[in-house]
């Protein structure tokens, strides 16, 4: 599913976190939005995801405005960058929350929620943590099973806040390894933020680059590089 | 143990002395006074005297009081909590202080307010009277009043609490579908419970124990409108030592179940934060 904002502002008291941000993510895409702390990019994910409400514009889900739609209608698959899991509820209680809190009529039984919350166990590599607690894992561990949580109600997108922020170097490696042979197997539409820009060029289809709540250039990586199109780009990349 | 300033033993010992003698005279002293004096004439009189037509109103109106009150004021804190943990809204420093306004102000003050909107030459008294509604020297003078006294209990210890847990689970809840209801019970309310239940424990013990708001809306009408503490009171003027000083000593068990508890509890709502705090090995 593509997903656009349009002429999207936000403004925290007088401080404006976005200003009229236009974008559209590609069905199938990995994007990343870079750009310096401050700059507007977690806000912009916030507002798709239903979690902002902006001041301005409108988002919309392939052809249908979701802007007046709830983040509980919305369904996005959101990846938080401290996790957010449920502290008192183990790892499978976590992943199989957002199947248990389905309507009546679409929640799966106990059997097919059994399956499904295996099924992504094994996809991100903890099959036998289901017992355990978010506090005895790691912090690697812990954004898996927020990965796979955000997963499990099968979202028409993905959201990542600083994923890998809060991870040391090799564990950020390999997740972010893991997470482009996820991408490459799904071509779930994917959008993700951070500060990192190793990351961003490593993993991302496309990267847009933010400042001061406004897009400075969107493209594909070498594009970017070779071609930076306003001085900010270009100090910002060292190109 | 290390000493950390210059003081000699003689400055150390004064000072737990005077620490343990004030202890002792003002708070263990006064206790024992009443234990022994409810008890001095034996079980069997203690007992009957509790079983006397006006410790038993007494009594059972300050559980009625109590299982109005607490129930409302939990309700009023844990909303009170919400909307100041989750929501943006101008003010919200000043309804923080206003909700602890019952704690600065004498109680009296809590209770002269409604004798003043009630009462029969007040605001709403003739409309009242013309209706046959008794607010004022009836139970629901006393609920109110009461209400008043206890209101921020629940609220003050869940708005720090709720606010250091911040709203990123509720965030994640949300964006997996979860409603408002389901939010509440299956994410918030598992974090909460044990500072609710301090709260709920807190607002019991004052709710039960309250003196002056209560005098003044309740009329001392003895056999009607006497909670424990007035009862106590018109006893104890009346010349009836025993039966005031049996009816202290079950506020005073009270106190002391509510201590327990509380001690259980912050055991337990401390106990999560301590295994968030050491969250183990960390190991992919």
């Amino acid at each position: 599913m593509s997903v656009a904002v349009q002429h999207i502002s936000k403004k925290f008291g007088a401080f404006p976190a976005l200003n009229d941000v236009s974008l559209k993510v590609r069905t199938g895409e990995l994007l990343a939005l870079l750009g310096p702390s401050g700059s507007g990019k977690t806000t912009l994910l916030r507002v798709i995801a239903g979690l902002e409400i902006p001041d301005d514009g409108q988002v919309l889900f392939e052809e249908e405005d979701v802007t007046e739609k709830s983040a509980y209608e919305r369904r996005a698959g959101f990846v938080f960058q401290h996790y957010a899991l449920f502290q008192h509820m183990n790892v499978f209680e976590n992943i199989a929350f957002g199947l248990r809190v389905l309507p009546r009529k679409k929640r799966p039984d106990a059997a097919k929620i059994l399956a499904r919350v295996t099924e992504l166990l094994g996809l991100i590599q903890l099959d036998g943590y289901e017992k355990r607690l978010p506090s005895q894992l790691s912090g690697g561990q812990r954004q898996r099973v927020a990965l796979a949580r955000a997963l499990a109600i099968e979202p028409r997108v993905l959201l990542l806040d600083e994923p890998f922020g809060a991870l040391d170097a090799k564990v950020r490696k390999d997740l972010r390894k893991w997470l482009r042979h996820f991408h490459d197997q799904t071509h779930l539409t994917s959008l993700f933020v951070t500060h990192d820009q190793d990351e961003a060029f490593e993993l991302a289809d496309r990267v847009v680059i933010f400042n001061q709540g406004q897009i400075q250039q969107i493209g594909a990586p070498c594009e970017l590089r070779e071609n930076p199109q306003n001085d900010f780009v270009r100090e910002f990349l060292e190109v | 143990m290390r000493r950390v300033t210059n003081d000699g033993w003689f400055a150390r010992y004064s000072l737990l002395g005077i620490m343990f003698a004030f202890i002792g005279l003002f708070l263990v002293f006064p206790v024992c006074v009443v234990l022994i004096e409810a008890l001095h004439a034996g079980w069997g009189f203690y007992l009957s005297t509790l079983q006397s037509i006006h410790s038993w109103t007494a009594i059972r109106l300050t559980l009625l009081v109590a299982l109005a009150v607490v129930p409302l004021n939990t309700l009023f804190g844990i909303c009170a909590a919400w909307s100041v943990t989750h929501f943006q809204f101008r003010g919200k420093a000043v309804l923080i202080s206003l909700i602890e306004i019952p704690l600065w102000v004498s109680p009296v003050i809590g209770g002269l307010v409604f004798a003043l909107i009630f009462g029969r030459q007040g605001w709403l008294g003739p409309w009242l009277e013309t209706h046959q509604t008794q607010i004022l020297f009836a139970y629901p003078g006393i609920v109110l009043a009461t209400a008043f006294v206890t209101f921020p209990f629940v609220a003050r210890g869940l708005i720090p609490l709720m606010q250091s847990q911040g709203s990123a689970e509720e965030e994640a809840a949300l964006t997996l579908g979860a409603n408002g209801w389901q939010l509440f019970w299956r994410v918030t309310f598992p974090k909460i419970k044990w500072g609710v239940l301090y709260g709920m424990i807190l607002c019991n013990a004052r709710a039960m124990g309250e003196f002056g708001a209560v005098s003044v809306v309740a009329g001392n009408i003895e056999d009607r409108t006497n909670t424990m503490p007035l009862q106590i009171e018109q006893d104890y003027l009346n010349f009836g030592l025993p039966q005031a000083f049996s009816l202290a000593s079950l506020l005073l068990l009270l106190a002391v179940i509510t201590l327990i508890i509380k001690v259980v509890l912050e055991w337990y709502r401390l106990a999560p934060n301590i295994v968030r705090a050491n969250p183990g090995k960390t190991i992919l």
